[in-house]
């Protein structure tokens, strides 16, 4: 018998005959139930985002480029999703279309700009999906700060809501905050592997 | 088995249990615990770093749970999901398998430890590679993968900053969420500047400096790597999709940069769908690290174009998991998440930490987990590891019952002793004396007016009378606990005194 043979056989066998299937009780708070109104949620994000250390940025949708500008900080070398609006990007910093880069030459990079797919409210969460205004799973790891824009219509207010809308099967990075370890003796440090710095640009109203 | 009307497979007579096999791994400690519990007391460092790190982690979950009004409700649920996956999870499996293979991926079962150690040496060496970059598993632990590499001339570097500073001291880990929790700062600066290469010998011990030592001795191996090796913490049936909970970013690395990457699963690792990812996703981060979400968390199927590993192999591990199925009362351990939440509330946890267990799964879970799966005789005394206060029960996200599993695997463990033995323990004549004198009115009441006797044995201490001194065999119990000291008259000499005839 193959391995696979025989570990099925065993899973069988030991939950015999007819095992009971319990039902599963849904009471808690589901993707379809009422959820608060729109500036609530956005109120509730920027918090989310600012307890985690975040840097936020509200703007209008006239606004985004110097946001990202003012995001970048002076940063030299970007590299953005092939998909990223050019009506989002400043003058002024060296911009790289990501084409495959290698990760040797994502490190030699000072910041990536990306948009987002969803982000949740009530946990200050911002989600990728690889769709072509984010880009691959690299670009948005090796280089030390991410701009973020997210935009409002784009917020939901909890992690039911969140997953309803995302398909499973794309490769996807929820992103809480800067990475961060509590492994010495608890005390929460910053920045460990991916980027160092996160800002976060808010943008309401029409785009 | 045997094939008939109902379907292609039936259960005929069970299987023989497989349990987790010895002389691999890490499930089974070279003593029983209350030997490695007197040690690990005696160690007052590690009592100190435990008790700091674990009255932190308390404080930081309970205000998280507290802001979730749903929390009871999403215990329910997720106790009941577990259920439900465990109780189909042939068919899980399957479909799981189906559709890894059909996104680009490759499964492989492993019955042991031995099996899952040879698969994963066997694929990294057809990739050529000699180093793989791991990300922290808890499986990986379990069956000992980084020793069989590195027998096999493989190395495997740990990029969990706590797997980091354990690897470094050649120490196991002692808590599953946070291996290096008895290790305190000036420890592991110690640990950097004696096995870090190239490290500043100007570093202190300040934690933030410690972490950056570490990003900056990592980020070279990241880049570079080319095969990961990583475990996870869910696996979603109905679309083959795996995930990975973290902070640091470790994991995002292992997970993209290499070009092929291998994943070691317990196959309890399942959930049906992807939707019900919510309320797992709720549970661990508040449950594990007090926090809200944790920083990163990915999520993958199979092989995506032009993003990530061009090669992911699944290894799905059983290594006693079934034999834990087998036993109903004992099963509801499977459902366990990994959160830690009942090792930081645990009173014997906080005091003798997590190598006192001998297995890496240690603490509440870890001695109704460890027993399971090596077969109950291998870790014997870890179901008595417990006052039994239930605390880890109500911790516990997914409502694991861990108190009546303690008292049962206890039962499994006497019943397995009066099997195999010709003479009864001193234990088990104890207690057949007292079936024998509580099963007779007489011979109970002279018992009762025996016990008075034991008052001679008791002193004042604070204003109340205890024994605090038996003569054996009693003295086992009073080395360390004080016996209250027996009334004047029980309940029924009572009884019979003021009320006399009148017994209705």
């Amino acid at each position: 018998m193959s391995a696979r043979d025989d570990v099925l056989a065993r899973v069988r066998s030991a939950l015999g005959r007819d095992p009971a299937v319990p039902e599963v009780p849904r009471g808690y708070r589901g993707a379809d139930d009422d959820t608060d109104d729109r500036s609530t949620r956005l109120d509730q994000l920027v918090d989310r985002l600012e307890d985690y250390r975040a840097t936020v940025l509200r703007v209008d949708a006239d606004g985004i480029a110097d946001a990202v500008a003012r995001g970048l900080d002076g940063a030299e070398a970007v590299v953005v999703p092939p998909g990223l609006p050019d009506a989002w990007l400043p003058v002024g910093p060296r911009i790289i279309r990501d084409d495959g880069l290698d990760a040797d030459a994502l490190d030699q990079l000072d910041a990536v700009v990306t948009g987002a797919t969803v982000a949740v409210a009530a946990t200050g969460t911002i989600v990728l999906d690889g769709a072509p205004d984010q880009g691959r799973r690299a670009i948005t790891l090796v280089p030390d700060l991410h701009v973020c824009v997210v935009l409002a219509d784009q917020v939901v207010a909890t992690v039911p809501e969140a997953l309803a809308t995302l398909d499973a099967t794309r490769p996807q990075t929820w992103i809480s905050g800067p990475s961060a370890t509590s492994d010495i003796e608890l005390d929460r440090v910053e920045g460990v592997h991916g980027p160092r710095t996160l800002v976060v640009v808010l943008v309401e109203g029409q785009t | 088995m045997s094939i008939d009307e109902d379907g292609p497979f039936t259960v005929g007579a069970p299987l023989p249990l497989a349990h987790a096999p010895r002389g691999v791994g890490h499930l089974r400690g070279d003593r029983p615990f209350p030997q490695a519990a007197r040690e690990a007391l005696g160690d007052t460092q590690l009592r100190r770093n435990i008790g700091n790190a674990t009255r932190t982690i308390r404080a930081k979950r309970a205000a998280v749970v507290d802001e979730v009004d749903d929390w009871e409700a999403l215990r329910d649920a997720g106790a009941a999901l577990k259920a439900n996956t465990m109780a189909r999870l042939p068919e899980l499996l399957e479909q799981l398998e189906d559709r890894v293979t059909a996104s680009g991926g490759v499964v492989h079962w492993a019955r042991d430890a031995h099996e899952a150690n040879r698969i994963v040496t066997d694929l990294v060496r057809a990739t050529g590679e000699r180093e793989v970059v791991k990300v922290k598993s808890m499986a990986t632990q379990e069956i000992g993968l980084n020793d069989a590499l590195a027998d096999a001339g493989i190395a495997a570097w740990e990029t969990d900053l706590a797997e980091l500073i354990v690897q470094l001291a050649d120490d196991l880990p002692s808590h599953i969420l946070v291996p290096a929790i008895h290790r305190n700062r000036a420890e592991i600066r110690e640990i950097f500047l004696r096995e870090m290469a190239g490290v500043d010998p100007a570093l202190t011990d300040e934690p933030r400096q410690l972490a950056m030592a570490a990003r900056t001795h990592l980020r070279r191996r990241f880049l570079a790597a080319k095969v990961g090796v990583s475990g996870a913490n869910f696996a979603v049936a109905e679309t083959g999709t795996l995930s990975v909970v973290e902070s640091e970013g470790n994991g995002r690395m292992c997970l993209t940069l290499p070009d092929t990457l291998i994943t070691v699963m317990g196959i309890e690792k399942l959930v049906p769908t992807w939707q019900d990812l919510e309320v797992f996703l709720q549970l661990l981060p508040r449950s594990a690290t007090g926090e809200r979400m944790n920083p990163y968390t990915s999520f993958w199927t199979g092989v995506h174009e032009g993003d990530g590993p061009r090669a992911f192999h699944l290894v799905l591990l059983d290594n006693g998991r079934t034999a834990t199925l087998a036993d109903e009362v004992g099963r509801p351990a499977l459902h366990c998440i990994r959160c830690s939440a009942c090792l930081n509330v645990c009173p014997v946890y906080e005091r003798t930490g997590g190598h006192a267990y001998g297995s890496v799964y240690p603490g509440p879970i870890g001695a109704v987990l460890s027993p399971q799966m090596t077969g109950v005789e291998d870790n014997a005394s870890l179901p008595f590891a417990s006052s039994l206060c239930g605390a880890c029960e109500d911790a516990c996200p997914v409502k694991i019952p861990i108190p009546e599993i303690l008292v049962h695997l206890r039962a499994r463990h006497v019943e397995e002793q009066a099997a195999h033995r010709r003479l009864p323990t001193g234990e088990a004549a104890a207690m057949a004396t007292a079936a024998w004198v509580m099963s007779d009115p007489r011979r109970f009441a002279a018992a009762q007016r025996a016990v008075g006797a034991g008052r001679l044995l008791a002193r004042d201490r604070g204003g109340r009378r205890s024994i605090r001194t038996a003569p054996w065999p009693l003295s086992a119990w009073t080395t360390s606990r004080d016996a209250p000291s027996p009334p004047t008259e029980t309940f029924r000499q009572w009884w019979d005194r003021t009320r006399g005839e009148d017994r209705s």
